[in-house]
């Protein structure tokens, strides 16, 4: 969907260049994490995707189409564009700023003014309440909902989002990343998400791409780049309990035993992460917990040792 | 001594009349160049730091420069009369208008701008939609400035022949007439509250409902 070949970006005055020969294949629908230490290109690589930034060198194709000689104007038109301070225009009302894109589309007002209805419900902001507010009466979530409902205003398949969730409380963060998350998946969008949080980009990323100094590291799916680390830095990056973080992606479902256990071990649901029957088998300090579904019934056993295999070596090599 | 001057009022109404239309007349014609000259200038300067520095520390000399002194300046090159005075209260009118037309749009918040450039929004429309609303009341406060000290600074057209209010005070000045100085000064001061109040409830008119306080 989108694909990056040898982009290069270098900031006068800078000795080393911002973005050095990076190259970065992107499927349709999946959300691509760029992450990194302060300064490793990320925001750079991209902020070059809609030429906010021109490239030195390189080639950036969307959907087969390269955009390098498109109109830049026309260009972010058809990107979604999701930034950390949000940036609402504060003179206009809700309704006005979710309806940027479409406006300058030049929609006609009867099918804006519906687009725009929609979208707030769906960032779930009741557009009878919410519609004629101002930025300023908005918590920082909602402004963040709406941010997020105006880049989606004109449906278009590529959305960038740099940092969008840096700004909020925690509690706030984890609410709108699961929410997010789903509706992304559900719009079937592509997206490049760049952030510097290895949890954010665990939880939210397809795939990761981990730069260091203009260049990719190493990108892979969240499992593979916990369970391998291509180097030292990955490792140090991803974290020390990178084998507990590990087991947070994974369902214990992929990892039971058919088989009954005793009547007095602890039972796990079937959609729980490894990391939460870990707890709870220590919570009971058992070796084996019985495996139960949604309907309550266990026909298979999650075990130690199977966590603890999970943890070491990955059930099959994934790139 | 009031009820003197208003006699001498009574006395001279034609020429009170005269006097005063001049000197709004003068000043609005002034605050009208000012603003064509400033609006441009500062909205060009906005966009380019270094030209921004410049504008800003000329506007700042302009500024401590004593309005008689310019009056001084502008007599020996183009003499007297209502053209000097016209220049010389424009050139009093544009530091304000240029400061705080600059310091308006450098203070709309970049990721805001960021957010429009994203979108897909050209410059002009930017500048258009974004810049100059959030700009507008800062831009508005500098003409509610320039428009007091130009009114106040008129009287001292009186000085190269420009009429105007001024001619009551200076002629007041040279015979010490008091009653005479005051038919000049008294309108100055209502005139100037009176602008300084107009423009100050067309600057909350024009501030964007979203940026009011609540």
């Amino acid at each position: 969907m989108i694909a990056l070949e040898g982009l290069t970006k270098r900031f006068p005055g800078a000795s080393a260049p911002a973005v050095d020969a990076l190259s970065l294949d992107i499927g349709a629908g999946e959300i691509c994490v760029l992450i990194g230490p302060s300064g490793c290109g990320k925001t750079t690589t991209m902020r070059m995707i809609n030429r906010m930034i021109e490239p030195d060198a390189g080639r950036i194709a969307i959907d087969g189409r390269d955009v390098t000689a498109a109109d830049p104007v026309l260009l972010r038109r058809s990107i979604g564009y999701v930034i950390q301070q949000v940036g609402l225009f504060p003179h206009l009302t809700i309704a006005e700023n979710v309806a940027t894109v479409p406006v300058l589309l030049g929609w006609p007002a009867a099918r804006v003014a519906r687009r725009v209805d929609e979208l707030l419900a769906r960032v779930d902001m009741p557009p009878e309440r919410y519609r004629d507010r101002y930025p300023r009466e908005l918590s920082g979530g909602q402004k963040q909902r709406v941010g997020v409902a105006r880049a989606l205003a004109a449906d278009p398949p590529v959305m960038l989002m740099d940092e969008p969730f840096g700004a909020l409380d925690p509690l706030t963060r984890a609410a709108l990343q699961d929410e997010f998350l789903r509706l992304l998946h559900e719009l079937g969008k592509t997206i490049v998400f760049v952030t510097h949080d290895i949890d954010e980009a665990l939880k939210m990323g397809t795939r990761i791409a981990l730069l260091r100094a203009g260049r990719v590291v190493q990108y892979a799916r969240p499992e593979t780049l916990l369970a391998q680390p291509a180097d030292a830095f990955v490792g140090e990056f991803v974290g020390a309990d990178r084998a507990l973080k590990r087991l947070a992606l994974l369902r214990v479902a992929d990892h039971a035993t058919p088989g009954r256990a005793r009547a007095d071990a602890p039972a796990v649901g079937s959609g729980a992460s490894l990391r939460e029957a870990l707890a709870a088998l220590l919570a009971a300090d058992a070796d084996v917990a019985a495996v139960v579904d949604a309907a309550g019934s266990s026909a298979s056993t999650i075990s130690l040792a199977a966590i603890r295999a999970a943890a070491v070596a990955p059930r099959r090599a994934e790139a | 001594m009031l009820a003197a001057a208003w006699d001498y009022l009574l006395a001279h109404p034609q020429q009170f009349a005269k006097a005063f239309a001049m000197h709004v007349a003068l000043s609005a014609a002034a605050l009208a160049l000012a603003t064509a000259i400033a609006f441009p200038l500062g909205v060009a300067a906005a966009r380019r730091p270094a030209l921004a520095l410049a504008a800003v520390s000329v506007a700042n000399l302009g500024r401590t420069l004593p309005s008689l002194a310019v009056l001084a300046l502008v007599m020996p090159l183009l003499g007297t009369g209502f053209a000097p005075s016209l220049f010389a209260l424009t050139l009093l009118a544009l530091p304000p208008l240029l400061l705080n037309t600059i310091v308006g749009l450098q203070g709309v918040d970049p990721d805001v701008v960021d957010a429009a450039r994203g979108m897909g929004m050209t410059p002009r429309t930017i500048l258009r939609r974004i810049e100059l609303p959030l700009a507008l009341p800062v831009m508005f406060a500098g003409l509610r400035t320039a428009a007091v000290q130009v009114i106040s600074g008129a009287v001292l057209a009186a000085f190269i022949g420009g009429g105007g209010l001024g001619d009551f005070i200076t002629a007041g000045i040279a015979m010490m007439a008091w009653p005479q100085i005051l038919v000049g000064a008294i309108p100055v001061t209502l005139l100037a509250l009176a602008a300084d109040f107009l423009f100050g409830r067309l600057q909350r008119r024009l501030t964007p409902v979203g940026l009011r306080a609540a």
